[in-house]
């Protein structure tokens, strides 16, 4: 597929890229600086001055430079005598002097920010002084969760098959910087061995709250993720629980084997969904296979190919058999749209409509 | 265009633009009375490929006009008005909680005093509070200007001593701000509208500082003195910016702005709005609660000293029942889920699901087990939900108290609940997990059990979440607003009728008569029992009930309580579990008691 990602900047600054270049994606294509943090400081308060008396003490104007333990301000004392100082309790610029608060502003040095390209392609539009759009082809995989952010590596493919757990044997040295992929659940003592090897990224089916929440160190409320620092990013694909990768994204993920990928957990459910993504460059896009419509979109029909994403029938795979039009009584007791799935393992099941999500038409 | 005169207005088109759905409903006039008549949906259309509001609106019409066999709607996809025949509406009004609804930073000098006067304006108003800045907040400047910085609300609220009062520490604040620069959420096209509510003589002062960086507008102090607040031009300041503002940068909303023929409300104002409006005109004390999949509203109307309602609301950003269901399970802690569930549950199993309903929060129940789950998270998010409204429906802080001998004992300062289970008349619910509760005696054991009322307490349901559109139509025609609320947005569940006191289980509770509307029946109540009696409809009973020495049901303390009350789609339910509300901690046990009252209220039959 051919895929287009902005990538702008938190506040205006410089585009570092022009129209038609061709990127990398750890390139960085936009840079710019935030305002430094801000110190306060109340000179009236340290030096027992009234706030109209600070400005005459101060040694320093607005938009002067003050270095950490430069004097700030010196009191006029008493007959030229019993003058204190106050010294800049830190570096930067003098930005305002309060004559109502006595409070003196010094904002630090500016915090640079830059935006890589993230994915190999070319720049088709560059946003002025914002950033740029980057179209590159990709084979392209979503996660339905992850934690940590956006991160590069060579992908390894490290379980025979979706089914397999993620355990720690099966993580050696030689998986240093990259992006790791294996089966079904994910154990923490994987997650803790990865870091200790220097893995840049972890992709598998599912893992349990419990390893997760020890992973974090806290339990996790609200699906608003990618600024965890835990060592590396995680995506799962599938859900919670032991349950194995689809057969789809595994297949996708092995056939690329080898590729310098790019990878987010970031996830954010809300309204104006963000799932965790794997993207995979391609030479040629029309030839490759993609996941992208595995949490959902799509037109529910006989024939789609769907996953079960409810208990009690969660991670089962099938495709849709009936589509009653009529509502159901369910064993819950409430009325709702129903379908009916042929499972894989040849059972026929009644789930309601919004407990399914298409994986395939 | 001006509105049409109240006795000439027979077709209202109301209609609520929800982050995900626009719900519009009808309202006509049928034999004199205003009626609800029919209801359709649509997406709600602000994000691209359409991204303009109107669309979503006039899908949403245009559904409610087939059904209604009306056309509200012209070949330009413009509302006809006024309605002539079978065609248009009278009015067109609307609420909108769109695009995540008005998120505020409201900033005080004390945290506990003028800093939670404009918490509640700003609640009042309908916003979520991102954040709340005081001088006495424990955090250092440095890490206050860092989170304004973080931040991007929507518009920020400022207040800060009393008039006459600090002018040092309302302008420490403003020097906060200005070097943070805040951003408005919806982009760098328009300046951080900020609302100065604040100490008067301060207001040149922060128009200085904030003059050059803010779009400032300056109000009535909201706390001019500190024994009296003063919310209402906060309130409407806040109303002005969202629609001049915040609306007007959202997609589509300058058309919608000029369509609708009151000013639009965001959609919590508007339900409290409407819920002010019952309590004033029935004289009753009202709490209602909307529980939603990622936040929980909780508005409350008492009446406070000198018979003036006190009318307060909160919101519990991180308690809700799909987005938020895995943070209602981390606060309230596993244990305290469990003992609602009268069945065997597997801990790991359930943390699992609870994580999987997390990621993929449009999923419904299928199974009993799952629903008896679900409904047990939804007391714990009810209950957490509703003590921090009681935390923060509170007296004024800070005023000072003359006290005599007698009080010594007793003294309560300034910051005591409004909210008194046992004064509470009327509970009213909505939101997915207690309206869509396939049977209505689970909604009413979901109240009981998460809020405790106290007494003789009403409990109600609304029928389609019809309560913002009626608190904005309350403001162009309050009487048809009531008549529709009356009439077809709240379903009566019945009447609870609760004992206080903390009594050894078996113990005598209190004796009861209830005798009409087809009832006759007496009996004893011991502590830990409950039971139900049908009664359906608008019939009443008059129910007679003794209590033990020391037990209160609404009366006093031992006193005999003698009252008609009203039943409803459950009926009445006299509760003598005692307050507050315990379970076994030994797990076996816990479960028979919560299936001993499960079988007592019929919640799940097939159990």
């Amino acid at each position: 597929m051919r895929l287009r990602v902005r990538r702008v900047l938190p506040i205006s600054g410089e585009v570092l890229v022009s129209h038609g270049e061709k990127v990398e994606a750890r390139q960085v294509v936009a840079r710019t600086f935030m305002p430094g943090d801000v110190t306060p400081v109340n000179i009236a308060n340290q030096m027992s001055l009234s706030p109209s008396e600070v400005a005459a003490a101060m040694l320093k104007k607005v938009g002067d430079p003050v270095a950490k333990g430069d004097v700030l301000a010196r009191s006029k004392g008493m007959f030229g005598f019993f003058k204190t100082e106050f010294a800049a309790p830190t570096s930067g610029t003098i930005e305002s002097i309060s004559d109502v608060t006595g409070q003196v502003m010094i904002r630090g040095a500016a915090l640079p920010v830059q935006v890589l390209a993230y994915a190999g392609g070319t720049v088709v539009e560059v946003l002025p002084q914002e950033g740029v759009i980057v179209e590159a082809d990709v084979a392209f995989a979503q996660g339905v969760f992850g934690v940590g952010g956006e991160a590069f590596g060579v992908l390894k493919v490290v379980c025979a098959n979706p089914s397999e757990d993620l355990t720690p044997d099966r993580i050696t040295a030689d998986c240093k910087n990259a992006v790791i992929v294996g089966g079904a659940r994910i154990h923490e003592a994987a997650v803790r061995r990865a870091v200790e090897v220097g893995v840049s990224a972890i992709i598998a089916g599912g893992i349990d709250d419990a390893d997760l929440k020890a992973i974090l160190g806290y339990d996790l409320g609200v699906a608003i993720t990618g600024s965890e620092k835990i060592g590396l990013t995680l995506i799962i694909t599938e859900g919670f629980g032991d349950i194995a990768m689809a057969d789809r994204t595994f297949a996708l993920l092995k056939k690329h084997a080898g590729a310098d990928v790019s990878v987010n957990g970031a996830t954010q459910i809300r309204a104006g969904v963000m799932r965790p993504e794997i993207v995979i460059p391609v030479a040629d896009s029309a030839n490759v296979g993609s996941v992208q419509e595995a949490h959902g979109g799509g037109f529910l029909e006989i024939g789609s190919q769907v996953r079960i994403i409810r208990d009690p029938y969660f991670g089962i795979l099938g495709k849709v058999t009936a589509l009653p039009h009529q509502p159901t009584v369910l064993g819950s007791g409430s009325s709702a749209r129903v379908l009916e799935v042929a499972c894989a393992d040849g059972k026929t099941v009644t789930v309601p409509r919004a407990n399914v999500e298409i994986t395939g038409g | 265009m001006p509105l049409p005169a109240p006795e000439n207005l027979n077709v209202i088109l109301a209609t609520d633009c929800g982050s995900t759905t626009t719900k519009a409903i009808l309202i006509e006039k049928v034999d004199g009375h205003f009626r609800q008549t029919y209801r359709g949906e649509a997406p709600t259309t602000v994000e691209e490929p359409v991204a303009d509001v109107t669309v979503g609106v006039t899908n949403a019409a245009t559904e409610v006009g087939e059904l209604a066999g009306r056309q509200l709607v012209d070949e330009n996809g413009i509302l006809i008005r006024p309605a002539q025949g079978n065609r248009g509406c009278d009015i067109y009004i609307s609420t909108s909680s769109a695009g995540g609804g008005l998120q505020m930073l409201v900033t005080g000098v004390v945290r506990e005093m003028t800093a939670a006067s404009a918490k509640r304006a700003a609640l009042g108003a309908g916003a979520i509070v991102m954040d709340v800045l005081a001088s006495n907040d424990k955090r250092k400047p440095h890490e206050q200007i860092q989170r304004i910085r973080e931040l991007r609300p929507d518009m920020m609220l400022m207040s800060g001593g009393t008039d006459g009062g600090t002018i040092t520490h309302v302008v420490q604040t403003a020097e906060l701000i200005a070097p943070a620069r805040p951003q408005p959420r919806f982009g760098g096209q328009y300046r951080m509208p900020v609302i100065f509510a604040g100490n008067k003589e301060a207001a040149p002062h922060v128009q200085k500082v904030l003059g050059d960086v803010v779009e400032l507008s300056v109000v009535e102090n909201l706390r001019p003195v500190l024994e009296r607040e003063n919310l209402a031009p906060a309130r409407d300041a806040i109303h002005d910016l969202f629609l001049e503002h915040v609306m007007a940068h959202a997609p589509g909303y300058d058309k919608l702005i000029a369509w609708a023929d009151a000013p639009i409300m965001p959609t919590p104002g508007a339900v409290g709005d409407i819920l002010q409006q019952i309590a004033r005109q029935r004289g009753i004390n009202v709490v209602g609660v909307d529980i939603g999949g990622a936040t929980t509203d909780v508005f409350s109307v008492f009446a406070g000293e000198g018979g003036q309602s006190v009318f307060n609301r909160t919101v519990s950003a991180n308690l809700g029942m799909s987005y938020s269901v895995s943070n209602v399970c981390s606060e309230a802690g596993f244990p305290n889920i469990l003992r609602w569930v009268p069945i065997d549950m597997d801990e790991r199993e359930l943390r699992n699901r609870v994580k999987n309903k997390m990621i993929r929060p449009t999923t419904i129940p299928q199974t009993l087990e799952s629903l008896i789950f679900e409904q047990a998270v939804s007391r714990e998010a009810l209950r957490l939900a509703y003590l921090q409204h009681c935390e923060f429906a509170t007296t004024l802080k800070g005023v000072q108290q003359q006290r005599s001998v007698g009080d010594t004992f007793a003294q309560q300062g300034g910051g005591a609940s409004v909210v008194d289970n046992m004064k509470l008349d009327l509970l009213v619910a909505s939101g997915g997990v207690l309206s869509h509760a396939p049977r209505m005696e689970q909604t009413a054991a979901m109240l009981i059990d998460a809020f405790e009322p106290e007494g003789v307490t009403e409990l109600a349901k609304d029928s389609i979440f019809m309560m913002p559109h009626l608190g904005v139509l309350a403001q162009v025609h309050p009487q048809a607003a009531l008549e529709v609320f009356e009439r077809d947005c709240l379903i009566y569940l019945g009447t609870c009728i609760a004992a206080t006191g903390e009594g050894k289980e078996g113990r005598d509770c209190f004796r009861y008569r209830l005798e009409g509307g087809g009832l006759r029946e007496e009996g004893e109540l011991k502590y830990g029992d409950i039971r139900l009696f049908p009664l359906p409809g608008d019939a009443r009973t008059k129910a007679t009930i003794t209590p033990a020495r020391g037990v209160d049901v609404g009366a006093g303390p031992g006193k005999t309580l003698d009252r008609e009350v009203r039943g409803g789609t459950v009926g009445i339910i006299l509760d003598a579990r005692g307050r507050p509300l315990k379970l076994p901690e030994d797990r076996q046990r816990c479960r028979e008691t919560a299936n001993r009252w499960q079988r007592e209220l019929q919640l799940y039959p097939e159990l």
